[in-house]
């Protein structure tokens, strides 16, 4: 006999209720795809992990730095402009993986391996996919955040050990941008849009969030535009964390906020997967 | 007859609309454990709307569809753990090996890794594509990616094997192989059902099959049926001068005066840019009969009817798109 599976059907009646485990029991199968996958990639991904955060501290941090840190100014909190950025520059880490991790990977999913389809005709329903999606890119987060904070420690930039806590934080701040992201990036046809979408939000939310500068530089009617965007709270938060100014009031506001940002784009997630593989 | 415990899957009045186009409009089937059935019709008939209902991956707009004696739409997941798929797109992982594609797969129906290595060796033998194994599938030719696929669908041991246009775009070599394991796991009683616009696939594969045309179901039963009901025994096939067709068209229709008198009568005449179809009982004796009204062919043929006349003649020569 060839093969044990091409054997006539048993004859058991199928019970409604057989797939087994809950909601994230399926969720954790499509994450082991995404982990399946990864075996190919991951050595050059940690290595612009750590790529990045060596770049930008080194020049922005240390080079930039030393230019700014010569006209020492109070509104940088009396701190050098390393340890005033480097915080910062995880929080935005957060966004910018967040970015990488849930345009064209999604789309790549619908339209080139189409891996969502194929994973769709299991017994997966549309919102396990993407949940198991949005596991595997918690985990890309945490990842990159926590190599970020290995480098800040290493360039010297952190002022406290609660610097430790800007890891979920910067997780978080990621993750107030994925699940939006992948829920517009599913009911994409073309990534024509993923490139302006990157220049004109994901770049100016970049400069602008005041991981460069304070917030109070911009112009007083342009700050309430900081203040909704996640990043601002991602980076006001680690920042807090890092220089040891953190409240537990502030805290849970910029938490609050970013947790809520995030159940948004996670409902919104749920009914474009479902439209977009159960049409 | 099937018995009612027997029926894996009923379908009333299922309909399928996107926006204001009917994709699938108010078809009726059944289908019983252990049968062949196909979907046949041009593109754009609702074969591959109607596989996705069956597949539970598109809720239908109205009607009755039950599957493996359940609501798809309220047992989606676990009607889906007991199909087997082959879509129309292969939707393989190209840059995973063959077999880390069979473990992916074989995890999202939560099968244990002992079973999935056990009958990845099994089903790429069943394939014949154990020497590929460890390979790459991308630079895969497209008969063994489809093969590929074919074996991916039974990781989970299904009980109904769903085969959208399994054979589009191979060659003849690959179609054969492909058509060769479908008919074995026909002959160990899998229940399978298949699209195709390929009437020697349908033939070969289908006990019993639907032709669709623009959403609704033209006719249904065996291939030998349909040929019965919708096409003559034979068929004779007439070459002229290009530009005497019509001439020649109107003198046959003298044969078809009493059809049934005689063996050779005409039962129904098609003419076409390059030939003119005589749908017969008896080819040879309406080429006698044809010749006595001093018709001169240039070539003629006599052939058995096929599918593809049924099929022409329920969803036309014009093309549906």
């Amino acid at each position: 006999m060839t093969a044990q599976a091409t054997r006539p059907p048993r004859q058991a009646p199928v019970a409604p209720g057989a797939a087994p485990g809950g909601r994230w029991a399926f969720a954790v199968r499509e994450l082991r795809f995404w982990l399946t996958d990864y075996r190919r990639t991951w050595r050059g991904s940690v290595i612009s992990s750590v790529l990045g955060p060596l770049l930008y501290l080194g020049a922005m941090g240390a080079g930039l730095g030393s230019l700014v840190d010569r006209h020492s100014d109070a509104r940088l909190g009396g701190v050098s402009y390393l340890a005033f950025i480097a915080p910062g520059l995880l929080a935005a880490t957060g966004m910018q993986t967040a970015f990488g991790e849930s345009m064209y990977p999604v789309l790549g999913s619908v339209k080139w391996v189409k891996n969502y389809f194929a994973a769709a005709a299991t017994p997966l329903r549309p919102s396990d996919v993407f949940r198991g999606h949005l596991l595997f890119v918690i985990l890309r987060l945490a990842m990159n955040c926590g190599i970020f904070l290995v480098v800040i420690v290493g360039f010297g930039g952190a002022r406290s050990p609660l610097i430790v806590a800007a890891v979920p934080v910067g997780v978080l701040t990621g993750l107030a941008f994925a699940p939006a992201l992948m829920a517009w990036s599913v009911t994409r046809a073309r990534d024509t849009s993923f490139s302006v979408l990157m220049r004109f939000f994901m770049i100016p939310l970049f400069l602008f969030s005041g991981t460069f500068f304070p917030i109070t530089q911009i112009p007083a009617w342009l700050r309430p535009v900081a203040y909704v965007t996640p990043l601002w709270h991602g980076v006001e938060l680690c920042r807090a964390l890092s220089l040891g100014t953190a409240t537990l009031g502030g805290a849970a506001l910029h938490v609050g906020y970013l947790l809520a940002v995030a159940a948004a784009g996670f409902a919104a997630a749920h009914v474009s997967y479902t439209r977009r593989l159960h049409e | 007859m099937v018995s009612e415990a027997e029926v894996l899957i009923r379908a009333r009045g299922l309909t399928k609309r996107f926006g204001g186009f009917t994709a699938v409009d108010g078809i009726d089937f059944s289908l019983a454990r252990g049968e062949a059935f196909g979907f046949l019709g041009p593109n754009g008939a609702g074969k591959s709307s109607t596989m996705r209902m069956i597949g539970c991956v598109s809720p239908p707009t109205s009607g009755e569809l039950t599957i493996l004696g359940l609501d798809p739409v309220a047992h989606g997941p676990a009607i889906r753990s007991r199909l087997g798929v082959v879509p129309q797109d292969d939707t393989l992982d190209i840059e995973l090996t063959v077999q880390e594609n069979l473990l992916v797969y074989g995890r999202y129906f939560g099968l244990p890794r002992a079973v999935i290595r056990e009958r990845t060796a099994m089903l790429l033998d069943f394939v014949q594509l154990t020497d590929r194994a460890g390979d790459q599938v991308e630079p895969l030719s497209g008969g063994m990616k489809r093969r590929l696929v074919i074996a991916r669908s039974l990781i989970n041991e299904p009980d109904i094997l769903l085969l959208d246009e399994p054979t589009t775009g191979l060659d003849p070599q690959a179609r054969h192989i492909v058509w060769d394991r479908l008919f074995r796991l026909k002959q160990r009683g899998v229940t399978l059902i298949l699209t195709t616009h390929y009437m020697d696939e349908a033939e070969q594969l289908c006990d019993r099959l639907v032709v669709m045309d623009t959403g609704k179901i033209a006719a249904e039963g065996s291939p030998r049926e349909l040929i019965g009901r919708y096409s003559t025994p034979e068929v004779l096939e007439l070459r002229f001068d290009p530009g005497d067709h019509e001439q020649a068209a109107e003198k046959l229709a003298g044969l078809s005066r009493d059809p049934g008198e005689r063996q050779g009568a005409a039962q129904r005449i098609e003419v076409l840019a390059d030939r003119v179809l005589v749908y017969t009982t008896d080819g040879d004796e309406t080429l006698e009969a044809a010749r006595g009204l001093g018709l001169e062919p240039v070539t003629s043929l006599v052939r058995r009817s096929t599918l593809e006349d049924v099929f022409l003649r329920l969803t036309g020569r014009q093309l549906g798109e």
